[in-house]
């Protein structure tokens, strides 16, 4: 097939793709926008199946079908709370794909004869490689192979430093003796120690920026890869990935009212004094009964679910959303608020509820549900901890002030769900629990729901 | 490569970027995540990049690397559109 034929190939496939993304802009057309993109992805494979510089097949075949049989094991068995995860270790294959790509087309002589393919090469192997370890770690510390914790490097930053600029040194080298393999040995090594260190010292609650971010680097990986052979498509869709990890990352940055810079480098901002736990909860603390609040939710009229990563531990979602049903089947208006960073990656509360069939106009962002808690009843709060700190919008001396939070102290009474009283990823104690409108419903998230559930059912 | 050829796939490269940025910008954060899930499938485009390695006459080491590339790769395209409709069709129910 011509190069000419391929081109305009691509160029159609890479219209569907942004027609695609354009889908996803509304619950609605989201589906069909995915299989136009997904349309787009078998144009541009096929036709390069029939590009002449393919001379054999047989690496071909077996490489599809074991990626297909992998990939779609995964997508099928995966359950939607473990989505993190697995989005995670896509990010990480994407890098990883574009990092063996780079160091095929470095061996290959004919491929890596000028400077533009080698200076993309060396851009490729360092951020595919980075991305491919990143996203390794990120998946550890979701699925708890690792702790969750920021695990604290002494030196991190100056090991960080020092990795990048070897990296930088590496790739000038690689491109002034392109038939020297050590180099890219050695660049292929430090790019993946870099994306260890970058991201071990990042705690679990600031996962959804690290994901968001990794994403961003397997889109960048794949459009400098593009620029290696000249491939259009693939630096149109590379950086239309890399666009949408950036936006992400920024949002949810914003959303934790952290920089980038502080996330990266697990800096938390200076606490003025440390705020005694006992001192906050001392004799203030009301623990109550699925009973008691089975009660209250008989005279609510409004009712404003608040759920956070604890909802996706105990996979509660199902039974939140049983309860929501029984309410509304009393007449009662339920709504969930939804914070930003709640949970481990974007719209992870979304997808959770979603799959509990909770239709998505009863998720409410947060600026508009908070000036709607003070005509609340009733708000539940399930596994959500830091999001709904009120030092968070008061005490000016606290690591988290500025952090937008939902304002569910302001419901005439809120009702947590929670273990006990242990602080959340901020290590903070929060006040809320010691308020005169809160009810602490101890005990796992799921058992206390369908315990409210039966209570309130029985009441009718 | 010709600087003008390099000077168009730049072009292309900062066109798309803003592009993106654009078209982003309006996606709801109900659907974040399936975007993020829908955009590890488009970066699975270097498939594209890996078929040429693999299929290539530039010798075992090159078809090695180029078919651990198609496995990678295949696995985002394919689980990634897989699993975005599945998360989709959810919030498409009534």
């Amino acid at each position: 097939m011509s190069t000419t034929i391929i081109y305009l190939a691509y160029l159609i496939a890479a219209s569907l793709f942004i027609l695609g993304i354009k889908g996803m802009t509304k619950p609605r057309t989201a589906v069909r926008g995915n299989q136009l993109s997904a349309l787009g992805m078998f144009i541009a494979v096929v036709v390069t199946l029939f590009d002449k510089n393919i001379l054999s097949y047989e690496w071909i075949i077996a490489g599809i079908l074991v990626g297909s049989v992998i990939g779609g094991i995964m997508a099928v068995k995966i359950q939607v709370t473990a989505m993190p995860q697995m989005v995670a270790l896509l990010n990480g294959f994407g890098g990883g794909a574009s990092l063996f790509i780079a160091l095929a087309n470095f061996i290959d002589p004919e491929s890596a004869t000028h400077t533009v393919a080698l200076v993309s090469i060396a851009a490729t192997v360092l951020i595919g490689g980075v991305t491919l370890s990143g996203s390794f770690i990120a998946f550890g510390k979701l699925q708890e192979l690792i702790s969750g914790n920021p695990i604290r490097v002494p030196g991190n930053k100056v090991i960080n430093a020092v990795l990048l600029v070897a990296a930088l040194v590496l790739g000038g080298m690689l491109v002034a003796e392109p038939y020297n393999l050590t180099n890219v040995y050695i660049l292929v090594a430090v790019a993946l120690a870099l994306g260890i260190f970058l991201v071990v010292p990042i705690g679990g609650a600031d996962m959804p920026v690290v994901i968001a971010l990794l994403n961003s680097y397997s889109g960048i990986a794949a459009a400098t890869t593009g620029f290696i052979t000249g491939n259009t498509v693939l630096i149109v869709s590379g950086s239309l990935v890399g666009a949408s990890g950036i936006i992400l990352t920024q949002i949810m940055c914003k959303a934790m009212n952290r920089s980038l810079f502080n996330v990266l480098f697990g800096v938390m901002a200076e606490g003025g004094e440390t705020v005694d736990a006992d001192e906050v909860y001392a004799g203030k603390v009301k623990s109550s009964s699925p009973e008691e609040v089975a009660m209250l939710l008989e005279t609510a009229e409004r009712v404003v679910i608040v759920p956070g990563y604890g909802l996706a531990m105990a996979q509660a979602q199902h039974a939140v959303r049983d309860l929501a049903s029984i309410l509304e089947g009393r007449g009662t208006d339920v709504k969930y608020a939804i914070h930003p960073v709640a949970g481990r990656m974007p719209g992870h509360m979304n997808v959770l509820l979603a799959e509990a069939e909770v239709p998505y106009e009863q998720l409410v962002e947060m600026d508009e549900i908070n000036p709607q808690f003070e005509q609340t009843d009733v708000a539940i709060v399930i596994g959500a901890n830091d999001v709904t700190n009120p030092m968070a919008r008061e005490d000016k001396g606290s690591p988290i002030y500025g952090m937008p939070i939902l304002n569910v102290d302001k419901a005439r009474t809120v009702v947590v769900v929670k273990r006990s009283l242990s602080p959340g990823f901020a290590g903070l104690p929060n006040p809320l629990f010691a308020m005169d409108n809160s009810l602490m419903l101890f005990g796992d998230g799921k058992k206390a729901i369908v315990e409210l559930t039966q209570n309130l059912k029985e009441a009718d | 490569m010709e600087s003008i050829s390099l000077l168009l796939l730049l072009t292309l490269f900062v066109v798309a970027v803003f592009l993106g940025v654009e078209l982003i910008t309006k996606v709801p954060p109900t659907l974040h995540t399936p975007l993020m899930s829908g955009s590890n499938a488009i970066s699975g485009i270097s498939l594209v990049g890996a078929l040429l390695a693999a299929g290539s006459g530039a010798g075992w080491w090159v078809n090695l690397l180029g078919f651990i590339a198609v496995v990678l790769a295949t696995i985002n395209v394919v689980g990634g559109y897989l699993v975005t409709n599945r998360m989709l069709a959810m919030f498409k129910r009534k």
